[in-house]
């Protein structure tokens, strides 16, 4: 394939190389960077764009899919009330088995930023954020250096590149806590408070940080604007494989062969992702089910090997696409520990606001626990049973975390019903070994 | 907690340093209470952790009541309301690097520097922390220790960083 036809069928990751070394100014623009950002500044108006990005059918990346261009749509545009509008960067990527942002924000920082020109330009956004989780350190410092870089340039500060046009973007830092990934959370992080969701509605595109419109995208979506502002979304569309448009960073982890993230039209079956990219079981392990994106997703099983990667093919299997990188379960490891390590976690990350789950959450993982350690009575399939029903059911919680957390309890209750049963009636781990064998 | 800002004297004080960085990040926030993150995470870049006086002295620069500062505070993991080492040791222990056995290396660190998750070595090199899901799971098992982002972390690595095994006895 020569590289031509590698920029376009693989936009998002053409910079990426295979030392992960970042792509600096210089690169990015001799390789057609911000070509995006002069073409929607200079020749667009902010509903042109709007339209490209509606007609383009981009879905949200970080886990829910909701159409990009409609959630901007909701922004007011019209000076009904006077103050700033925002844009913010969801780049607090911790979703358990997710390592997609990183890539991104490490490897092409630049591509980011002109997605975000390009995104906040539509909205008409006087300030933007990139919230990003205290831990990556290295891609913090490659986007302030980026973002200097773009004041150099013109292509951020007052009146950009002559259009009148103005706009700044800082780099948040965050200091801990998964669930300031849901984006109320994060605009209250953001605005100095504890990170707790907020009811909705009303809803950030009207009142967000401040209280002012205010968009919260995922750090792919954002990174896919400018290529659709560019190429249109006719091209757009056509990258996927399925119903769905554009391409979507896959990633698998867990005991196989070749481990990693990749590049494809979106709707590539998760057999090809799991062998072709992958390379296959580890030798000695067997594929007894995978977590199709991320550790908030229901199981599915090798009899879903042949289904599309999208986010109706996965819906309609009862999982869900989420961050589209998988987490696999191999058959020396104990599904009840895999969902067990999963439901501390979920229980420590809880925001506490809520009883479903601040505390059917820790009970879960008590049961789990107990159960894993040869502790579990015959009851606790009903216990479990009903905390999926009740924590796991959206209207009974403040937000979607315990949602969330149930959905591998759920399906693993489905399809691994047998080895939490014998696990009761041993009274011990058939795995032993904290689970692994 | 006392947190009366009318007698300035007993109240404790930051650094010029750090009084400057915060400032910088109330020029561009609405209100002050609103830089409250930032500056914990600024006293604690130049002190490691916050203490009762830190917060108390970052309070008042808030104009925020110390007990509403302590509730934000805490409920970030990675703002120290206790003494932590020279660097920490953030140890993912997510479900990729569970499965990749990072129980084992939680195991050999603690035999090699006497501490579990939430202690400091005696010499106060080191504090080993449990981390959520640290994002490389490609290259799982992985850590942070202080800003570097050590993957693929095995036996050998461990011996390069923290040294040999503690004898029996020693």
């Amino acid at each position: 394939m020569n590289s031509a036809t590698a920029d376009l069928d693989r936009p998002l990751t053409r910079n990426v190389r295979p030392d992960r070394a970042p792509t600096d100014m210089a690169a990015y623009e001799a390789n057609g960077g911000y070509r995006g950002l002069r073409r929607a500044i200079g020749e667009l108006s902010p509903a042109d764009c709007l339209q490209i990005i509606e007609d383009s059918k981009l879905r949200g990346r970080g886990g829910a899919g909701f159409p990009t261009g409609m959630k901007w749509s909701f922004v007011p545009m019209q000076d009904v009330s006077p103050g700033p509008k925002y844009l913010i960067c969801n780049a607090d990527e911790m979703e358990p088995g997710t390592f997609k942002d990183r890539l991104l924000l490490e490897c092409d920082p630049h591509q980011l930023l002109e997605g975000m020109i390009c995104a906040a330009y539509t909205i008409q956004a006087d300030i933007a954020y990139i919230f990003i989780r205290a831990e990556y350190h290295r891609a913090a410092r490659l986007l302030r250096e980026a973002i200097a870089a773009c004041r150099d340039k013109g292509y951020l500060g007052n009146d950009i590149l002559g259009s009148g046009y103005s706009l700044s973007i800082h780099v948040h830092a965050s200091a801990g806590r998964y669930i300031c990934g849901e984006e109320t959370a994060l605009i209250n992080a953001l605005e100095g408070k504890r990170a707790i969701p907020r009811a909705k509605p009303p809803f950030p595109q009207v009142s967000g940080l401040w209280g002012r419109p205010t968009i919260v995208n995922n750090v792919e979506t954002l990174c896919n604007v400018h290529h659709i502002i560019e190429r249109g979304a006719d091209w757009f569309r056509s990258l996927g494989r399925t119903a769905d448009a554009g391409t979507k960073l896959y990633g698998v982890s867990g005991r196989v062969k070749n481990p990693g993230c990749w590049e494809l039209p979106i709707g590539t079956p998760v057999r090809e992702i799991i062998e072709d990219c992958a390379g296959g079981m580890e030798r000695g392990y067997r594929l007894r089910g995978f977590l199709p994106g991320g550790g908030s997703t229901d199981f599915l099983t090798p009899e879903h090997l042949d289904l599309a990667m999208d986010y109706d093919t996965i819906g309609k299997a009862g999982s869900r696409m989420g961050t589209g990188t998988m987490i696999i379960l191999d058959d020396k490891t104990c599904p009840v520990a895999f969902v067990g390590n999963l439901m501390a976690f979920f229980a420590q990350e809880s925001c506490g606001f809520c009883t479903p789950c601040r505390n059917g959450l820790p009970w879960s993982s008590q049961v789990l626990q107990d159960i894993e350690h040869g502790r579990g009575q015959p009851v606790d399939m009903d216990t479990l049973e009903r905390q999926v029903e009740f924590s796991g059911t959206i209207g009974n919680t403040h937000c979607a975390l315990a949602p969330g957390a149930m959905e591998p309890l759920a399906s693993a209750l489905k399809y691994f019903r047998e080895d939490f049963q014998r696990h009761i009636d041993e009274r011990r781990c058939p795995w032993c070994d904290g689970g692994r064998g | 907690m006392w947190t009366g800002d009318c007698v300035s004297d007993l109240i404790p004080t930051l650094s010029e340093q750090e009084l400057a960085a915060i400032d910088a990040e109330i020029a561009h926030l609405p209100y002050r209470a609103a830089a409250a993150i930032d500056a914990l995470k600024i006293v604690q870049a130049h002190r490691g952790w916050v203490s009762d006086d830190s917060l108390r002295a970052i309070a008042s620069h808030l104009r925020m009541s110390a007990d509403e500062l302590d509730g934000i505070a805490t409920f970030y993991n990675l703002v120290y309301r206790r003494p932590v080492g020279e660097q920490v040791i953030l140890l993912c222990n997510s479900i990729s690097c569970w499965i990749k056995g990072c129980d084992k290396l939680q195991q050999t660190i603690g035999e090699r520097l006497g501490v579990g998750f939430g202690e400091t070595t005696a010499d106060r090199r080191f504090t080993l922390l449990p981390v959520p899901c640290l994002g490389a799971c490609d290259k799982a098992p992985v850590m942070l220790v202080g800003e570097e982002l050590h993957e693929n972390v095995s036996g050998e690595l461990l011996q390069q960083l923290f040294g040999a095994p503690a004898q029996e006895g020693s």
